[in-house]
């Protein structure tokens, strides 16, 4: 029952795809059909498995480096009010600038390879990370803060006992979040200039005019987002569920 | 524990301008129950946590001492009407969260006794959110008790419990913490009457003494003195 409705939305959709395809006799390298997009698939799997073990590369290195400076900026900017009256507007300005556009000083940077994709996506995610968890920190039961206060304890005791892990849903959410952007980044990043990756062979496909080639990139990098942030998503939720239960 | 002191709150406290309570006297008999009953919203917490040296919002001119004229700050415990238990600490850590807040070794053989104590030595490793409510508070008088301070402060700690288990939390916590200067601030006449050394009503025109009920605390509920102590409380609550 829980799978029903994904497996009707999917035959719905690839009912509708032929359709279009059938009614109005687009030509294939305008819009392939589904079954040509499978074969397509099929055929090239060596390849796409090849570019997609790279993106997916970039993505959980850069997940990971994100979620690491995201945390520590949170607690940085919640320890400190110097830092939150400096760090923060930096902070926000960096956020005003649209991250696409650094991409091709990144690349210039950081060379073709797989560092400017990664930071890529770190810089996409690393904001989201640190205005949750900060939240979290800053949002802490007042009760909470009362009794620590009652029971002498220290500001740095209080954070990391009480405070830190009173957030751990708001990094949870964070997280969530990271998981869906954090594709983006890497495909972007892998736009403007790369060598390897899903992003660069639907751009080669592109060129060439394979188009059944890359809907099937296309196909595969939505797979593997999704599939990324069910595994974010069970993971934080399995952990809260431990570490707090009934929260 | 040091031995437990009298306290002597007196002044006033405002928020922007306006007076909370004015020229407010209060004094907390060394070792007894003081009961600081009233209705909602006049100004009880506020004196709570003035004592407690917790944030309050209000300005307050006024001087709070204890009479062996030491300070406070590291002889109150406090316990407030939500239990305040960590939900990812199991119950022993949450009983020894003051140690590990402070940094020190926390005394385990001693939370132990202080979990069974309040009848919980099944539930040690427990969750709170395994717990009932009343375990919960029983929990939370633990922590409190495991603190070992001479003044504890009673924010309505009993008040979101159903009528029997609020009974014997009342029994258990009068029981436990025999010996210490307790503030129990409630808006239950109930509560007043069967715990207290001392009343004091409280009202929007200030704090007043009222006789206790005969007999010593914790009365009996089927006691007709009770009763008609409970029936004067409710009266004077009503007519301010």
């Amino acid at each position: 029952m829980r799978y029903l409705g994904g497996i009707l939305a999917t035959v719905i959709a690839l009912g509708l795809w032929q359709a279009i395809v059938s009614l109005t006799g687009v030509r294939r390298f305008i819009l392939p059909p589904p079954a040509l997009v499978a074969e397509t698939w099929f055929d090239n799997r060596a390849l796409i498995f090849e570019h997609t073990l790279v993106t997916a590369t970039e993505i959980g290195l850069g997940l990971l480096v994100g979620a690491v400076l995201g945390i520590a900026t949170a607690l940085t900017l919640a320890a400190s009010d110097f830092a939150r009256l400096t760090v923060r507007p930096i902070l926000v300005f960096t956020q005003a600038l649209p991250v696409f556009a650094l991409a091709p000083i990144l690349t210039l940077w950081l060379g073709f390879g797989m560092g400017s994709k990664i930071a890529m996506a770190v810089l996409i995610i690393y904001f989201p990370i640190t205005s949750a968890f900060f939240d979290g920190l800053m949002r802490t039961p007042p009760g909470y803060l009362d009794l620590a206060q009652t029971m002498g304890a220290s500001k740095w005791r209080t954070l990391w006992r009480i405070r830190v892990p009173a957030a751990l849903p708001s990094l949870g959410s964070g997280l969530r979040l990271a998981a869906v952007y954090a594709p983006i980044g890497a495909v972007i990043g892998e736009w403007v200039g790369s060598s390897s990756g899903l992003g660069y062979l639907m751009l080669l496909a592109n060129g060439r005019a394979k188009t059944d080639l890359m809907f099937a990139a296309l196909l595969t990098l939505g797979v593997l987002s999704i599939v990324l942030y069910l595994t974010v998503n069970w993971l934080t939720l399995a952990y809260l569920k431990r570490h707090s239960p009934g929260v | 524990m040091t031995a437990a002191p009298g306290i002597r709150f007196s002044g006033r406290a405002s928020v922007d301008g306006v007076a909370v309570f004015d020229r407010l006297e209060l004094v907390l008999e060394p070792g007894g129950w003081t009961c600081l009953l009233g209705v909602s919203g006049v100004g009880k917490t506020t004196i709570l946590r003035l004592i407690a040296g917790l944030p309050t919002g209000a300005a307050f001119e006024g001087a709070i001492a204890a009479n062996d004229g030491a300070g406070l700050g590291a002889r109150v415990a406090y316990m407030a009407q939500s239990d305040l238990l960590l939900p990812w600490a199991t119950v022993e850590e949450n009983v020894t969260l003051g140690a590990r807040l402070r940094g020190e070794a926390p005394d385990h053989a001693r939370a132990r006794r202080l979990v069974a104590d309040v009848g919980l030595d099944a539930h040690a490793a427990k969750k709170p959110n395994a717990l009932s409510g009343g375990q919960r508070q029983r929990v939370a008088l633990a922590r409190t008790l495991m603190e070992d301070r001479p003044v504890i402060l009673l924010d309505e700690p009993f008040s979101a419990l159903d009528a029997r288990t609020r009974a014997e939390m009342q029994e258990l916590a009068f029981r436990l913490l025999d010996g210490r200067t307790v503030l129990l601030v409630t808006h239950d006449p109930g509560e007043a009457a069967r715990l207290a050394d001392k009343i004091v009503v409280m009202t929007e025109t200030g704090a007043e003494e009222v006789a206790t009920p005969p007999g010593s605390a914790p009365r009996a509920m089927s006691d007709p003195a009770f009763h008609a102590a409970q029936a004067a409380l409710f009266a004077r609550l009503g007519a301010a």
